[in-house]
């Protein structure tokens, strides 16, 4: 009897003890983590080396072949530029446009976060098909773009069907989405102590001015935040491109991420695409990186002043 | 100085619905697009009133292809989306405790891997992850898109973990000294607080798996499985001549659930976002 207790009572301690009902709780993830992040990771590494064709090839380790032949390979090259185009084009774009609505938004009235949930609309769809195939239909060559352009006597452009032209209805869909931002932005415009504004009135500043001196420093960190967040979705996106534009034409949509997802599931290459998708992951950490690394320069932080 | 006062307001609220009416103009023009005939889509017209109303393209977008109707699509994409946020809400709500609350061996560790799958390009594994499910068997099939949200999703976490931080930890301390062991904290105090979190959570998962498009992409390849997304995205491709009254009607039809989420819940989804993102 008393050594049942013992035991009981070494079982209870064991099962409340703080490092099994951490590890318990913590479980779903510590699992998750391991087979749907950890594995694929080593595996995805070691694909890189290999050529590999599911179903009609096993994994043959060819060392870095799949790398000399990515940078031989001229839509790898394309596909990188234009990606870089549409992350350095939208990102900044979205960003200014989420900061200045946000700003808008400060008055105190009632209404205001009616509005806000008006402009969030846009985020709220943006990404779904049925966005994607509207704005294919608003952009096409009879599209409502361009019954616009002909009411006020400009010649209607052939979005779709123009190199250089059709990166821009995807990177002006990416900058539409800008509602997350913006509320992230309004949230931080909040926190701004108004005794800041109200001494810089004092002294004479102009609107203008207590915006460049005031607010654009106080939100610096909510800018990199935003900055980082916005520049890693940039870079990943695809669905839009895959079904708007479908890479087209002549390669000059073909996001990254869509031409990975090309190589591997298209083409059936998933040695090639695992390479490439590391080439990606070293790019997005350098820019991340340097935006990490720049926050220096322009981020201010409280402490330091 | 009245008057003067009263111009301002007017014009501000003024401009602010305009250039919000321009924002949503494109999600009118595909509601309105919904009701137009094939050939008026088609002119690129402007106009927000159909000349002619065709409800038709309800019942012929209903219809779907393949002799499957949206009835099974929608019944697909609300199984998923529904399984998967309640897993992402279990899983996220056990795993930011165990994080924020407990101090166990290997927590910090693990708080790091939680912030690196944060910052991780879906892309990198993309590929290897569905090589794994294939070798498992496990292609085509639901297993991959909804497994996954059952072991906490990282974003989740840290959102909730914030939201935790705002919860007084003499709540816990007080609870402990009348007995209550860590698994009662939780189940009785952390997670009645954490409804607004919870609920967060809920919206944003609901519309991010409901638009999901590379996830049935990927896994799902018999039309009877196919979700609303992959359905509309086949219904826009089979016919050669695209039925766009129709394609429009079942893409209206495919947001109503997320405007329905948000309709009654966008005060969580603010505060929600705001917070979670703040702190980053």
């Amino acid at each position: 009897m008393k050594g049942a207790a013992i035991k009981n009572g070494r079982m209870r301690s064991l099962i409340y003890n703080d490092n099994t009902v951490g590890h318990i709780f913590a479980l779903p993830f510590i699992f998750g983590f391991i087979s749907f992040s950890l594995i694929p990771i080593v595996f995805s590494f070691y694909y890189s080396f290999t050529d590999y064709s599911l179903g009609t090839k096993t994994a043959e380790w060819i060392g870095f072949v799949n790398f000399v032949n990515i940078f031989k390979d001229e839509v790898f090259f394309k596909s990188l530029l234009k990606t870089l185009q549409y992350v350095v084009v939208s990102v900044p774009l979205k960003l200014s446009f989420s900061l200045m609505i946000a700003f808008l938004l400060t008055r105190k009235s009632k209404l205001v976060t009616l509005y806000r949930s008006l402009y969030y609309i846009p985020s709220l769809v943006g990404g779904s098909v049925a966005v994607a195939l509207v704005w294919k239909q608003l952009f096409a060559r009879r599209g409502l773009f361009n019954t616009v352009l002909d009411n006020i006597g400009l010649p209607t452009i052939n979005w779709f069907g123009d190199q250089n032209l059709a990166i821009y209805p995807l990177i002006l869909l990416s900058v539409w989405q800008f509602g997350s931002s913006m509320i992230i932005f309004a949230a931080g415009l909040k926190e701004i102590p108004t005794t800041y504004y109200e001494a810089a009135k004092i002294d004479g500043a102009k609107g203008y001015q207590s915006f460049f001196r005031i607010t654009l420093p106080c939100l610096s960190p909510i800018i990199q935040y935003n900055l980082v967040m916005q520049t890693i979705a940039a870079f990943m996106s695809f669905t839009q491109a895959l079904i708007i534009t479908g890479g087209g034409p002549n390669n000059s949509t073909m996001l990254y991420g869509l031409y990975v997802y090309n190589q591997a599931f298209k083409y059936n290459n998933m040695g090639y695409a695992s390479a490439m998708s590391w080439i990606m992951l070293i790019v997005m950490s350098l820019v991340t990186m340097v935006i990490f690394k720049s926050s220096k320069l322009w981020v201010f932080s409280e402490s330091g002043d | 100085m009245k008057n003067k006062r009263f111009f301002n307001k007017t014009v501000y609220h003024g401009f602010v619905l305009l250039l919000g009416f321009m924002m949503i103009y494109p999600v009118l023009w595909m509601i309105a697009g919904s009701f137009k005939d094939n050939g008026e889509i088609l002119r690129g017209s402007l106009s927000l009133i159909p000349e002619t109303f065709k409800l038709e393209n309800y019942s012929t977008g209903w219809s779907g292809f393949g002799k499957i109707t949206f009835k099974t699509f929608f019944a697909n994409s609300i199984f998923i989306t529904v399984t998967a946020t309640f897993g992402t809400v279990v899983s996220s709500a056990l795993v930011a405790y165990s994080l924020s609350r407990i101090k166990f061996r290997g927590s910090k560790f693990w708080f790091s891997c939680m912030l690196a799958t944060m910052m991780l390009p879906g892309q990198v594994i993309m590929i290897p992850q569905y090589l794994i499910y294939h070798k498992l068997g496990l292609v085509p099939g639901y297993v991959p898109l909804i497994l996954p949200y059952f072991c906490g999703q990282a974003f989740f976490i840290y959102q909730m973990m914030q939201f935790m931080k705002g919860i007084p930890r003499e709540l816990d301390e007080a609870a402990t000294i009348d007995g209550c062991s860590k698994y009662t904290i939780f189940s009785k105090i952390i997670l009645p607080l954490l409804k607004s979190s919870i609920v967060t959570t809920v919206i944003i998962q609901f519309y991010w798996k409901w638009d999901d498009f590379l996830g049935p992409l990927l896994y799902l390849s018999k039309p009877q499985t196919y979700t609303v997304s992959i359905a509309i995205k086949q219904f826009a491709d089979a016919a050669s001549t695209t039925d766009f009254g129709a394609m429009f009607a079942m893409s209206t039809l495919s947001l109503i659930p997320v405007f329905l989420i948000f309709l009654f819940f966008n005060r969580y989804l603010v505060t929600g976002i705001g917070t979670s993102g703040l702190k980053g």
